[in-house]
C-alpha cells in the first residue's frame, strides 16, 4: 500500500441524525497545510461535516457517523483512537462564538493550561498575549483581561474563540464561519492570521463569502444538500467549475 | 348566608360579561364606528367591576370582624360582671365561644344571654356585610355600565385591573410574611422580659419544665439555648455530610455521564424519594438505622445510645440528597451544550471539562440547592424526634443522643398550655433565632451567587 500524502482522508463519510441523513459518502481529501474551503448553501452539511473531524458530533444524541476518516494515517472513528489526544491536536472555531463563563484571560488560558504548555506564570502569559494579538483582539481587551468573556460583543467574541483555539497550537485548525460577525477589518485580521498560520497548519473553513473562499484557499469543497458536489483546486471552482450547480451556486442563483 | 350570597355574585359577574359583550354588539350595530376594544373586553370590563370591589370588601370584613365582635363580647362581658379580672374574661369569652360552636354545653342562664349576644352579633354582622358589599356591587357596576361606549377604552381598563390584582396578591404573601416575622419578635421580646437574652443564647443549660401551673412562679426553669442548637448543627453538619458529595455526584453522574435511557428512570426515582413523608423517615431512622448503628458500634467496641445524632443525621442526609441531586441535575443541565463542546474542541477530557467549565457556571445554582437542603435540614422536626431523642445533651458527639431546636419547639408547645408563661414564649424566641439563621443562610447565598455572577457573566 502506497502511504498516504493527505493529511485528512474521509472515505464514503455518511452522517444521520437521527433517521434523517444529513450527509451522503463524503470522499475528500485534504492536503497538508492548506487551506481547504467548504461551500454551500445553509443547511446543507457543512458544519456537520467539519464537525466530524474531531468527532464533535459524539456529543450531540442521536447522531451517528459512517465511514472511515483517516487524520496521520490513523482512524479517528476507531475505537483505539484517544479521542482527547486527537482533539488536542486539532482546534476548532465553532460557528456561534462560545466563550467560557470565564474571564478573558481565562479562556485564552484555558487549553495550554489543561495540556500543561506553560512552563510558568510568565509563560502563560506570553501566551495568551500571543494568540490574543494574532487573534487582532488584543488592543481592544489588553486593559481588560479579567473581564468575563461574555461581556465582549459578538465579534469580539468571535475572535476570542480564535485566539483560544491556536493558543494550544494545533496542527489543524477547523474554522466554521470564523468571520460571520465580523466587519472588514476584523476579518482582514483573520485572514491574514489564516495565510499565516498555514505555514505550519492544516485549516478547514466553512464561509459563505466566496471571495474569501478564492482570497483564502488552495482548494474548495461544494456541498449541496449533504452531498459533496464539487472538490477541486479553487481557481478551477470559480473561474471554471465542472458541474452545473456549482456555478449555480458562486454566481449566486442558489443559495 | 355569606355562601349563597358569594355564588349568586359570582353567577351575576358571568351574566354580565355576556351582557356587556351584547351591550356594545349593539351599540356597534346602531352606530356602526368601529370599535375601540373587542368585545370580551366590554364583557369583562363589566364583570369585573361587579365582583372586586365587593369581594375585596367583603375579605376585608371577614378578616376583620371576628376582633370586633371579640371585642364587643368583652366589654358585653365587663359591663355585666364588673368585678371580673380581665384573665377571667377572656376564659369566660372563650367559654361563650366554644359553647356557641356546640362544644360547650351551655350551662348557665348567664350563658345563654352570653351565647345569644355573641350569635346575634354574628348574624348581624353578616347581614351587614352583605348589604354593603351588594350596595358597592351594584353602583360600580352602574358606573361601568354607564362609561360603556363604543370609542370606550376598555382593553386598558382591564388591564390596570387585572394588574392591580396581581399586586394585592403578592401584597397578601408579603404581608402575611411580614405579620408573622412581627408576632415572632414581639412574643421574644416578652420572653426576653422574663429570661435574660445571655442567658438565653450562652445559657449551656436547656430544661425548661416549668410553670406548668398559673400559680407556678416562672422563671425557675433553665433555658439556655446552647445544647439544642449545637444539637441541629451537629445533626445538620451529619446530613449534609452525607448529602452534600451523594447528591452532587449523583447529579453529575445523571447530567453528564448516564445515557439518557438510565436518567430517564434514575431520576424519577430519586425525586420519589423526595416525596417520602418524613415521619416515614423518622421511623425509618428510630427502627432500622439507629439498631443498626448501635449493634455495628458495639462490635467494634463504641457505645452508641439507641438514639444518636448519627443516626438522625444519616437519615436526614439520606432525605435531602433528592433536593440536592435534582436540583443541581437541572442546573448543570441548563449549561449551554455549547460550553462542553468548546472544552471537548480543546482536548480536555470529560472529568476536566465537568470540573473545569461546567461545575463553575452551574455555581450559583449549586450554592443555592445546598442552601435549600441546608434550611431544609435545619427545619426538620420528624426525624430528630424519633432518631436522635429530646434531651438536651450538650456533646459534640455524634453517637450520643442530641435534640434539636424545632424539636423543642414542639415539645414547649405540647399540652395546654400559659400562653404568656416562659415556656410558651421560649418557643417564639427559638422559632425567632431559627428564622433569624435560615435568614442569615439565605442572605448568604445571595451573596454568593452575586459574587460569582459579577466575576463571570
Ligand atoms: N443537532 C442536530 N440535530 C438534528 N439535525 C441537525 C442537527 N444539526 C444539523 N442538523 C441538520 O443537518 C443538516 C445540515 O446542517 P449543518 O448545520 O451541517 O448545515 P450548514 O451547512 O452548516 O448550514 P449553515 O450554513 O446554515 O451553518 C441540516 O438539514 C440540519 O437541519
Ligand atoms: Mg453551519
Amino acid at each position: 500500500m502506497i502511504p498516504n500524502q493527505y493529511k485528512i482522508t474521509t472515505s464514503n463519510v455518511n452522517v444521520d441524525y437521527g433517521n434523517k441523513r444529513a450527509l451522503h459518502d463524503i470522499n475528500l481529501q485534504i492536503e497538508e497545510k492548506e487551506v481547504t474551503a467548504l461551500i454551500g448553501p445553509s443547511g446543507c452539511g457543512k458544519s456537520t461535516f467539519i464537525r466530524c473531524l474531531n468527532r464533535m458530533n459524539d456529543l450531540i444524541e442521536g447522531c451517528k457517523v459512517e465511514g472511515k476518516i483517516m487524520i496521520d494515517e490513523v482512524d479517528i472513528n476507531s475505537p483505539d483512537t484517544d479521542i482527547v489526544e486527537l482533539r488536542a491536536r486539532i482546534g476548532m472555531v465553532f460557528q456561534k462564538p462560545n466563550p467560557f463563563p470565564k474571564s478573558i484571560y481565562d479562556n485564552v488560558a484555558y487549553g495550554p493550561r489543561i495540556h500543561g504548555l506553560a512552563k510558568s506564570n510568565e509563560d502563560l502569559d506570553n501566551i495568551v498575549t500571543k494568540s490574543l494579538k494574532r487573534a487582532g483582539l488584543w488592543n481592544e481587551v489588553e486593559d481588560r483581561l479579567d473581564a468575563s468573556g461574555l461581556s465582549l460583543s459578538g465579534g469580539q467574541q468571535q475572535r476570542l474563540c480564535i485566539a483560544r483555539a491556536i493558543a494550544v497550537n494545533p496542527d489543524i485548525l477547523l474554522m466554521d464561519e470564523p468571520c460571520s460577525a465580523l466587519d472588514p477589518i476584523a476579518t482582514a485580521v483573520i485572514e491574514e492570521l489564516i495565510n499565516e498560520l498555514k505555514e505550519r497548519y492544516t485549516i478547514v473553513i466553512v464561509t459563505h463569502s466566496m471571495q474569501q473562499a478564492a482570497r483564502l484557499s488552495e482548494k474548495t469543497a461544494y456541498f449541496h444538500l449533504g452531498k459533496m458536489i464539487e472538490y477541486d483546486i479553487t481557481s478551477n471552482i470559480f473561474t471554471n467549475p465542472k458541474h452545473e450547480m456549482t456555478e449555480a451556486y458562486i454566481s449566486g442563483r442558489i443559495g | 348566608m355569606l355562601t349563597i350570597y358569594l355564588i349568586i355574585l359570582l353567577g351575576l359577574s358571568f351574566v354580565s360579561y355576556f351582557y356587556g359583550k351584547r351591550l356594545i354588539r349593539r351599540r356597534v350595530y346602531e352606530q356602526k364606528i368601529s370599535q375601540h376594544s373587542r368585545d370580551s373586553y366590554h364583557g369583562l370590563y363589566l364583570s369585573l367591576y361587579l365582583i372586586i370591589p365587593s369581594i375585596i370588601l367583603t375579605l376585608i370584613w371577614l378578616a376583620s370582624s371576628p376582633n370586633i365582635i371579640d371585642s364587643l363580647l368583652k366589654s358585653k362581658i365587663k359591663n355585666s360582671l364588673p368585678d371580673l379580672s380581665l384573665g377571667e374574661i377572656n376564659i369566660l369569652k372563650s367559654k361563650v365561644i366554644s359553647a356557641y360552636d356546640g362544644i360547650l354545653p351551655v350551662d348557665s342562664e348567664q350563658m345563654e344571654i352570653f351565647v345569644g349576644f355573641y350569635n346575634s352579633a354574628n348574624i348581624i354582622s353578616t347581614n351587614f356585610i352583605i348589604i354593603i358589599s351588594a350596595l358597592v356591587s351594584v353602583s360600580f357596576f352602574l358606573f361601568a355600565l354607564n362609561r360603556i361606549r363604543v370609542r370606550f377604552n376598555a382593553r386598558s381598563k382591564v388591564e390596570n385591573i387585572l394588574k392591580f390584582s396581581m399586586i394585592l396578591a403578592s401584597c397578601v404573601a408579603i404581608i402575611t410574611t411580614i405579620g408573622i416575622v412581627l408576632s415572632l419578635i414581639i412574643e421574644t421580646i416578652e420572653f426576653f422580659k422574663i429570661i435574660k437574652i445571655t442567658d438565653f443564647l450562652f445559657g449551656l443549660q436547656w430544661s425548661p419544665q416549668i410553670a406548668l401551673r398559673e400559680d407556678q412562679v416562672a422563671g425557675e426553669g433553665l433555658f439556655g439555648a446552647i445544647p439544642i442548637f449545637i444539637g441541629t448543627i451537629l445533626i445538620t453538619l451529619i446530613a449534609m455530610f452525607i448529602a452534600v458529595p451523594i447528591g452532587l455526584l449523583s447529579a453529575i453522574y445523571l447530567s453528564e455521564y448516564s445515557k439518557p435511557k438510565i436518567r430517564a428512570i434514575a431520576k424519577p426515582m430519586l425525586e420519589v424519594l423526595a416525596g417520602i413523608p418524613t415521619v416515614v423517615y423518622g421511623f425509618f431512622a428510630a427502627l432500622t438505622v439507629a439498631p443498626f448503628l448501635r449493634n455495628s458500634g458495639a462490635s467494634v467496641g463504641l457505645s452508641l445510645s439507641s438514639e444518636s445524632a448519627l443516626a438522625a443525621g444519616l437519615v436526614m442526609g439520606i432525605m435531602i440528597i433528592p433536593l440536592i441531586s435534582s436540583l443541581s441535575d437541572d442546573v448543570i443541565n441548563a449549561v449551554p451544550q455549547s460550553l462542553r463542546e468548546g472544552s471537548a474542541a480543546l482536548g480536555s477530557t470529560q472529568s476536566e471539562t465537568v470540573k473545569l467549565v461546567i461545575l463553575p457556571a452551574a455555581l450559583p445554582g449549586i450554592v443555592s440547592a445546598i442552601l435549600l437542603a441546608l434550611s431544609r435540614a435545619i427545619g426538620e422536626t420528624m426525624i430528630v424526634v424519633m432518631a436522635a431523642g429530646v434531651a438536651a445533651n450538650l456533646t459534640f458527639n455524634p453517637f450520643e443522643s442530641v435534640t434539636a431546636v424545632t424539636v423543642q419547639i414542639v415539645v414547649l408547645l405540647i399540652g395546654d398550655q400559659e400562653f404568656d408563661s416562659a415556656k410558651t414564649l421560649a418557643a417564639f424566641a427559638l422559632g425567632f433565632t431559627l428564622f433569624i439563621i435560615t435568614l442569615l443562610l439565605n442572605v448568604l447565598s445571595i451573596y454568593i451567587v452575586r459574587k460569582y455572577r459579577e466575576q463571570y457573566d
